[in-house]
This record gives structure tokens, C-alpha cells and sequence, in this order.
């Protein structure tokens, strides 16, 4: 029994995909094929900024390993009181908005750190220590620990089953986290616009700057062409070693049974992490002081200012922002929500060219979303279509972030259904559209309400791109939380903590909620 | 005029290997045929190709002397009982037997009588409520044979229905399913690899056989 043809389903993603991001790419590589890209891609100046952002890159990604592969062994395989705690704790990092993120070191470093690089990969450890926690403890629980028990029969040391068997079992994982750190570093934007300084510049950072501060679009398309064959060549290495390394290798189904940490090496290693754990909360521990420290006392000051209208924030209310970002949000979800979905229909159904469609959907997530932003903006600021006066603009680029990320949740749902439950109901005299509607759909809304919660997170703390497509009288939180930061003053300061806490539990509110959308639906057909 | 099922010459490959050799089979009304055979000989996929689920390479499949190349598996009123009883995770019992009757013109009061009486007639009376994940094996396969039988069908395909189950209870089950098709008159194909099964359940017994280019069937002596 067939389910509906995938190409019905295909249109709407494909036009989505057509319009909002190929025109737009295109037009930025047309745009940096003039003379002024030209001269911006053999400067000097240019490959400083294209050294720094890849060493920062390198830095990160390597401080992060070093920190979080300990971390993921312990929190994976060793039993101890407070584990559970300790892995959500150090995972939150991650749902954070990066804009938060630069804040929160804001308030956490020394004034004399802001602008070093130093401060840019603190933070960005910061925040993707979670992904190797969670990518490589993902495989570590599954690893089957008969491997290692074998090993230790024929004779291998502790530091020779690491070194035999455990590292070349996880080293997969291991290269997927890095390229995913160095990745999610390379494309940083709102980190190293808020902790950065003149010298510690990146890609990004220099592409907005162009765009906004000096209105060299020219130049700026030139940069975007140097970050997408840099992020392009990043994801052609990863790919190639992971699949050079990838094993052949017997998973337990069920999580590895957690060891009781006896020796001291393990007892050391929970310590290392538990300090961890505290570290990690610093920065938000901060932020929260410092949107309640008024000169030399505690209070509510910045909070009550956020209501008004004054000379602080000039411009808007902060208050409105709120509202502005949650518009935003809602029409963010129900794009990502139509878009995606029909795309993981179209990819789930189709026997051809079902892959193409599953990769041109993911490239918005590959592309920086500064990129993406500046796309729509020199595409869509010009007549005849002159979308950059409509707030619509703002969730579409919002969307098509989110998109992958819906695809992603959906898709695997929709393709575990089981196919002889669309043969049942076919023998049982439904049509291929009743049995759409009766098997797929319930799944379907499922997964999607999900989704819709990711898309939510995502849409809420997007930064690189609506920072280009948002109008100056409405900005979202993200984007009034980086303007008051580039202001002096105490009081734009303390608005922007204040702001940056409120962002961070309505984030973490969505994530939540998520969650526990996804748990409660996790018996599936 | 041709009566009941009638299968003549249906061969099917499957990637390359040809699973049926020009296969031929004919189900008289009201008749129980087995099909015996060693796992992988394709027995399953004869049931698709009659239920509608795979087109066969050559060969036809016909209803009464009218072939069904055109008619898809939801116009066939054929049943099908798979091994594992794949009872729709997100409906209870009674949702999972109503299913074939919501495309009937019937009231909601109507169609929980129906369910109700169907599953009196699995041995589940009362269990209209219960979540599927309760259900043992057993109770499950007895659902699956009532969710088939709701829309009245007019041949049941059962594909190893028991095969989970132990000895004991795939005997007394087999016998019970006998006796229901039997007394409402429904022909079936009963799809197996134990021949005391076979023979318990079935008026006429054939057996699948390798060969060398394909299954083919042959009549059990």
C-alpha cells in the first residue's frame, strides 16, 4: 500500500526554499563577483579577520573537547549522587541565546577581558559543552561494555583499553562534536559581537559591521562568500573522517548499566565535573546580579525601567519587544510548522529525489544565519518586492532556521511508522487519503507540536538574522539586548541584564515544555 | 461461473530473485486452505500479491471470475491477521475493531454494538477500553482477527497468526479461529510453517516449495 505521493507535498517546501533562500544566496554571490568584493577578498585586512575566526574557531573546539570528554564519561558511565542534576545543569548553556550568552560574560569577566579572545572562547565553551556532552555520551551509554570486558581479559591495562578499544569505538562521535563545535564557532555571531573587540573580530561580526556601520554591501557579500567555502569545507573534512573512522559495532539497545565510582582516578573526575557544573552557573548567577545592582545597592530600578518609554532604551518600550518577539515567534512557528512538516511528508514518501530535498533543507542550518539575514535583506530591500518595510521578513528568515530543526523532529517519527499498519488499514477497506489521516496524521501532530516548540526556542533567541531583517522601532529581545549592550551607562546595562534574564526563562519555559511534550509522546505507532 | 479465489501462473521477483514461480491456488467459498513451507519460500508474499499490497510480475488474481489487477487492497474486502497483531498503538480495543466499520453508514451507538459483539465472539467481551499495550500476545491476535472481521470480509488472509505464541495456546487458538470462520462461512488462507497447525485448521493443505527458479506449490498428500 502506497501512502500519498511525495511530490504533492514537495511543492510548498520547494518554493519556500526556492524564494527565501537560493534567490538569496544567489543574489549575495552575484553581489560579491563586483569589484568592490573583489578588492575586499584579496586585502590584507580580510584574511586577518579570516585567520582570527578560524583560530578562534580552533581554540574553542579544542578547549571544549579537552573539558567535555571527561565530562561526558562521567556524566554517561559512573553512578554518583547529583548526576542527573549535573547533566541538565551543563546542558542549559546551549538553549541559551548567544546574545545572553555574551552578556552573561559581561557580567561574569573582568572589564579588562572584554575584547580579548580569551573572553570569546571562555564563552563559547560556555555554550557548546553541551553538544560534546550530549553527541559523545550519547554513543558512550550505548557502547557495549562486553568490548571492554574482553579486552581487560586478554590482558589490557586501563590506559591500553582506552587507547585499543575505548577511543577508537567513540572516536566517531568524538569528530561529528568537533566539527559541529568548530562549526557553530566559526559562524559565532552574537557571542563575538557583544565580547569581541576592533582586533578580535569575526567573519560575521565583519559582515554586519559592513552591512549596517558602513554600508559596503559589496564587501560584505565578499565575506559571505569566504564563511560559505569555509563552512562548506568544513562539513566535506568532518564528513570524510567520520565515515573513514565510522566501525561496524554492536550497540546494547538499552543504556550501558552506570558503574559506581570506586577509584580515585573516577572519584577525581566526578570532582572535576562537579566544579564544572558550578562554573557553568556563574555566568547566569551574574547576569541576575547585575539586573538587580543598582549603583551600590540591590533593586528593581532596571526592571521598572523596562516599562517606560524614557531616554535609556530612546527608542521602544522594552516591554514591546516582548510583544514584537512573541508576534514573531507565533508566525515563525506556524511557517516552520507548514513548511516543515509538508518537507518531512515529501522526504518520507518519495522514492526519488528525496535525499536532494533532505539536504537543500538543511543548508539554511549550514549557512550562517548572518549570511542568511543579509541575503534577504539586499534581496528583499529593493523594488518590486520590497519586503523589508513588512515584519514578515523577520519570522521567514526566523523559519527557515527553524525548519531543519522541524524536518528533523519529524521526519524520523513519520518514517518509523511501521508500514504494514498502512496495509492493515487498507485490507480494512480504507483509501490511501483515509489512511493518511488515520495513521500518519495523529503521529504527524504530534511530532509537530514538538517541532513547533524547538521552532519556538529557536525563533525567540535568533540573532544573526534578525538583526538585519528587524525594524529599528521593533526590535525583538535578542536585538534590543545587543543595542543596549553597545551602549554606555550603567542603566542601558542593567536593562540589558534585566532583559537577558527575562529572555533566558521564557527560552528555557519553551524548552521545557518541549520536553515534556516529547516524553509524554514517546510511544509512537 | 468461476467461484471464489482463483490465483493462476503469479510470479513475483523481489530485487532480483524470483520469490514465486508461477504460482496457482484456488480457494473455494466457505474453504479453509493452508499453506505450509520452511520461512523465506514466500509465503507471505503470495498473501500480499492476493491482498493487493504487491502487484505480482505476471500471472492474475481473481474474485469470482473478475480480475482484480485494477482493484487496490482497500476495495478487495480481503482480511489480513499479521504475525505480530500490529493493533494501532494510538486507539484502545474497540477503536482498533472499529476501524473497517467507520467508512460504513452506521451510528456511533450501532458501531459499539458491533464492536462489542465481535469481540464477544474473540473470547474479549467487556475489554471495548482497554489500552493495546495490556493486551498478552494471545489477546492481541484475537483482536486483530475481530478488527478483520468487522467490515465483513469476504477471505481472510491469516499470515502466521499463532507463530509468537506457545504450542499450547496456538492449538486451542487455531481451533477457535476454525470454528468462527467456519460457522460464518468466510474461505481463508492460513499461512504457517507447522504442519500440525496446518492440518488442525485447514479443510485442504498445500505446501510451499523451493525451487530452483522460485517457489512453487504443491498439494500436501
Amino acid at each position: 500500500m502506497q501512502p500519498p505521493p511525495g511530490w504533492w507535498f514537495a511543492v510548498v517546501p520547494l518554493a519556500f526554499l526556492a524564494i527565501f533562500f537560493f534567490w538569496p544566496v544567489a543574489t549575495v554571490l552575484a553581489r560579491s563577483l563586483s569589484p568592490r568584493g573583489f578588492d575586499v577578498l584579496v586585502s590584507a585586512a580580510t584574511w586577518r579577520v579570516v585567520a582570527f575566526t578560524t583560530g578562534q574557531a580552533a581554540a574553542s573546539t579544542a578547549l571544549t573537547l579537552l573539558v567535555g570528554l571527561p565530562a561526558a564519561y562521567v556524566l554517561h558511565r559512573l553512578h554518583f549522587r547529583g548526576r542527573r542534576l549535573m547533566l541538565s545543569l551543563l546542558t542549559v548553556p546551549f538553549v541559551l541565546p548567544t546574545v545572553v550568552v555574551g552578556a552573561a560574560f559581561r557580567s561574569l569577566l573582568p572589564a579588562a577581558w572584554i575584547g580579548t579572545v580569551t573572553a570569546i572562547v571562555l564563552a563559547h565553551v560556555f555554550f557548546n559543552l553541551a553538544v560534546v556532552i550530549r553527541v559523545v555520551g550519547g554513543l558512550w551509554t550505548h557502547l557495549d561494555d562486553r568490548y571492554e570486558q574482553a579486552a581487560r581479559t586478554l590482558g589490557a591495562g586501563p590506559i591500553t583499553l582506552l587507547r585499543t578499544v575505548t577511543w577508537p569505538l567513540l572516536r566517531p562521535a568524538v569528530v561529528a562534536a568537533a566539527a559541529l563545535v568548530f562549526l557553530f564557532t566559526f559562524t559565532s555571531f552574537g557571542v563575538v559581537l557583544v565580547l569581541g573587540g576592533p582586533t578580535s573580530t569575526t567573519l560575521e561580526v565583519e559582515i554586519y559591521r559592513r552591512t549596517v556601520q558602513l554600508f559596503d554591501l559589496g564587501g560584505a557579500a565578499a565575506l559571505c562568500l569566504v564563511q560559505i567555502v569555509g563552512v562548506l569545507a568544513v562539513l566535506a573534512v568532518s564528513g570524510r573522517l567520520q565515515r573513514r573512522l565510522t566501525v561496524r559495532q554492536r550497540l546494547s539497545r538499552s543504556d550501558v548499566a552506570l558503574r559506581p565510582t570506586r577509584s580515585s582516578l573516577d572519584r577525581s573526575l566526578v570532582g572535576f565535573v562537579s566544579v564544572l557544573t558550578v562554573v557553568v552557573v556563574l555566568p547566569l548567577a551574574a547576569l541576575v546580579r547585575d539586573s538587580i545592582r543598582v549603583g551600590d545597592h540591590w533593586g528593581v530600578d532596571w526592571w521598572h525601567a523596562l516599562t517606560v518609554t524614557g531616554p535609556t532604551t530612546r527608542d521602544v518600550a522594552a516591554w514591546d519587544s516582548v510583544r514584537v518577539s512573541l508576534t514573531y515567534a507565533l508566525a515563525a512557528v506556524a511557517i516552520a510548522v507548514i513548511v516543515g512538516g509538508a518537507a518531512s511528508c515529501a522526504i518520507a514518501y518519495s522514492r526519488r529525489g528525496s535525499g536532494a530535498l533532505d539536504i537543500g533543507l538543511m543548508l539554511p542550518l549550514g549557512t550562517s544565519a548572518v549570511t542568511i539575514g543579509f541575503g534577504l535583506l539586499i534581496t528583499f530591500a529593493v523594488a518590486p518586492v520590497d519586503l523589508r518595510s513588512s515584519w514578515i521578513i523577520v519570522p521567514i528568515g526566523q523559519a527557515l532556521v527553524a525548519v531543519p530543526l522541524v524536518v528533523r523532529t519529524v521526519l524520523p517519527v513519520l518514517r518509523a511508522i511501521d508500514p504494514r499498519f498502512r496495509e492493515v488499514t487498507s485490507t480494512l477497506g480504507a483509501s490511501p487519503m483515509t489512511t493518511w489521516r488515520t495513521i500518519d496524521l495523529p503521529v504527524l501532530a504530534r511530532s509537530l507540536g514538538i517541532g513547533a516548540g524547538f521552532a519556538a526556542a529557536v525563533s525567540l533567541g535568533e540573532f544573526g538574522a534578525t538583526s538585519f531583517l528587524a525594524r529599528t522601532d521593533a526590535p525583538t529581545l535578542p536585538v534590543l539586548i545587543g543595542r543596549l549592550l553597545t551602549r554606555p551607562g550603567q542603566a542601558n546595562y542593567g536593562q540589558a541584564a534585566a532583559l537577558s534574564v527575562l529572555l533566558v526563562i521564557v527560552t528555557i519555559a519553551a524548552v521545557l515544555v518541549t520536553e515534556r511534550l516529547r516524553r509524554a509522546g514517546s510511544e509512537g505507532l | 461461473m468461476a467461484q471464489g479465489l482463483e490465483v493462476s501462473a503469479v510470479s513475483v521477483a523481489l530485487g532480483g530473485y524470483v520469490v514465486l514461480d508461477r504460482v496457482d491456488l484456488s480457494v473455494q467459498p466457505g474453504e479453509a486452505v493452508a499453506l505450509l513451507g520452511p520461512s523465506g519460500a514466500g509465503k507471505s508474499t503470495l498473501l500480499r500479491v492476493i491482498a493487493g499490497l504487491e502487484a505480482p510480475d505476471s500471472g492474475r488474481v481473481t474474485w469470482e471470475g473478475a480480475d482484480l489487477a485494477d482493484i487496490p487492497a482497500h476495495r478487495r474486502r480481503f482480511g489480513l491477521v499479521f504475525q505480530d497483531a500490529m493493533l494501532f498503538p494510538h486507539r484502545d480495543v474497540g477503536a482498533n475493531v472499529a476501524y473497517g466499520l467507520e467508512r460504513e453508514a452506521m451510528g456511533a451507538r450501532e458501531r459499539a454494538r458491533a464492536v462489542d459483539e465481535l469481540l464477544s465472539l474473540v473470547g474479549l467481551a467487556g475489554f471495548a477500553d482497554r489500552r493495546v499495550e495490556t493486551l498478552s500476545g494471545g489477546q492481541a491476535q484475537r483482536v486483530a482477527l475481530a478488527r478483520a472481521l468487522a467490515p465483513g470480509p469476504r477471505l481472510i488472509l491469516l499470515d502466521e497468526p499463532f507463530g509468537a505464541l506457545d504450542r499450547e495456546l496456538r492449538e486451542r487458538l487455531s481451533i477457535e479461529v476454525r470454528d468462527l470462520l467456519r460457522s460464518r462461512g468466510t474461505p481463508s488462507i492460513h499461512v504457517t510453517h507447522d504442519p500440525d497447525e496446518a492440518h488442525l485448521v485447514a479443510d485442504r493443505v498445500l505446501r510451499m516449495v523451493e525451487g530452483p527458479s522460485g517457489s512453487r506449490l504443491v498439494d500436501e498428500a
